[in-house]
């Protein structure tokens, strides 16, 4: 009965309470029994039937699990009292969906072209387990690890870790080597080989230099949330939980403790801020 | 070459954070200041970031249109150009307030000389065929 009302959840939100529970007892016999009573199903759909209640589940509306926020006060530095990480649900990450990514070229003023020479801070990507051929469909982006190896290739000291665990490129004193680019193992960051005009007031980029997600660091600064994990949870796929996870009582770190959460390359030790649920073989 | 004019804010009532020889001479310390601190650390919304000078000096002309910084109408490039000084803030930063930034001229030159040279290329490989 559960996962019958689990199914008519999202269609019959705005249907007559009556027509909700026909609704409900239909799907329920159909997806018991499929073949035997399919006919009767079909007859039932469409004419108007008394449906005996037996038992009501109410579903609780899922909580919203992006509260961990940034409370510092802007004129204060930022400390490792915090730690900003992301959790991916790769079972609830649509395959076919672009939301993210079409959220943080608009977020960051990227154009969106996908290209091999062509600014990507997040894309999604399709794993393919070799033993089971059992397909996951991600969206992957600078996976902000604690050990970075494009910080330790870097030889200007641009690469850096923010105290507060986001990776970030100062291009102000970046050389545009591209060494981190062949450093990191997620294949995260871009060089700008163009002239660019029309930047975002807060996303500044330019010729010459290295970029890569910045978790949206002056959205999350401002107390906000990065634009990939707005646009997951607007479209109500939920897949992605952005917050704190040097905070026990934050809800990705709650997540994290219940379920756990696993690294991309976790063989590289490199304790990655993003983390992953659902990778399965 | 003609002694710059500088543009003054429409809003009179608006004033600057600093007297205006001190800024004259210093205006790059209070900006690079602020740059490493917000890169690094953070720290947002002092009044020394570039993007508060751009907020009241970048204003729309008599036009109604924003001289970019490449014109030296543009408030940074007055000055710069005439001490011939090269300034690179505005090859990532935006040279004017966000809201007169349009997104849809958001395409880099290269690009469009790059579409052009393909076009061009295709109509001369189209002639040849025929």
């Amino acid at each position: 009965m559960k996962k019958s009302e689990n199914t008519t959840d999202t269609t019959a939100t705005n249907a007559s309470r009556r027509d909700f529970l026909a609704k409900a007892a239909v799907v329920g016999t159909v997806t018991i029994a499929p073949g035997v009573l399919l006919h009767q199903a079909a007859r039932a759909a469409t004419a108007e039937v008394e449906v005996e209640v037996v038992e009501v589940i109410e579903l609780d509306a899922e909580p919203d699990k992006n509260t961990s926020r940034s409370t510092r006060p802007l004129d204060q530095e930022v400390s490792d009292k915090n730690r900003w990480g992301m959790l991916i649900d790769t079972n609830k990450c649509a395959r076919g969906c672009t939301s993210c990514v079409d959220a943080c070229n608009e977020a960051n003023g990227l154009e969106g072209k996908t290209g091999p020479q062509d600014t990507q801070y997040i894309r999604k990507v399709t794993l393919k387990s070799k033993s089971t051929g059992h397909e996951t469909s991600l969206p992957l982006m600078c996976q902000h690890c604690e050990s970075a190896p494009c910080v330790d290739v870097c030889p200007t000291g641009a690469s850096f870790i923010r105290a507060d665990g986001i990776a970030l490129v100062d291009r102000h004193i970046c050389i545009g080597c591209r060494y981190c680019m062949m450093a990191c193992p997620y294949k995260a960051r871009s060089f700008v080989h163009e002239d660019i005009k029309n930047q975002k007031l807060s996303a500044p980029r330019g010729k010459g230099t290295v970029e890569a997600c910045n978790l949206c660091v002056t959205r999350v600064d401002h107390g906000g949330l990065p634009a990939c994990v707005e646009a997951c949870t607007a479209e109500n796929h939920n897949a992605m939980i952005f917050g704190d996870l040097k905070d026990p009582n934050s809800p990705i770190s709650i997540e994290l403790r219940k379920y756990g959460g696993k690294q991309l390359r976790s063989d590289l030790a490199l304790n990655t801020g993003v983390r992953y649920q659902g990778l399965n073989e | 070459m003609p002694f710059p004019t500088v543009h003054e804010p429409k809003d009179e009532s608006k004033k600057c954070i600093q007297p205006e020889d001190e800024m004259r001479r210093n205006h790059m310390k209070y900006i690079l200041h602020e740059r490493d601190e917000t890169m690094h650390e953070g720290i947002r919304g002092e009044p020394e970031g570039l993007s508060n000078c751009i907020d009241c000096h970048v204003e729309p002309g008599d036009n109604g249109e924003i001289a970019g910084i490449e014109s030296k109408e543009h408030f940074c490039n007055a000055c710069h150009q005439y001490a011939a000084v090269q300034i690179d803030c505005f090859q990532c930063h935006a040279d004017r307030p966000q809201k007169y930034i349009k997104r849809d001229e958001h395409s880099s030159s290269l690009h469009q000389q790059l579409q052009q040279t393909l076009a061009a290329s295709e109509t001369s490989a189209k002639g040849v065929n025929q």
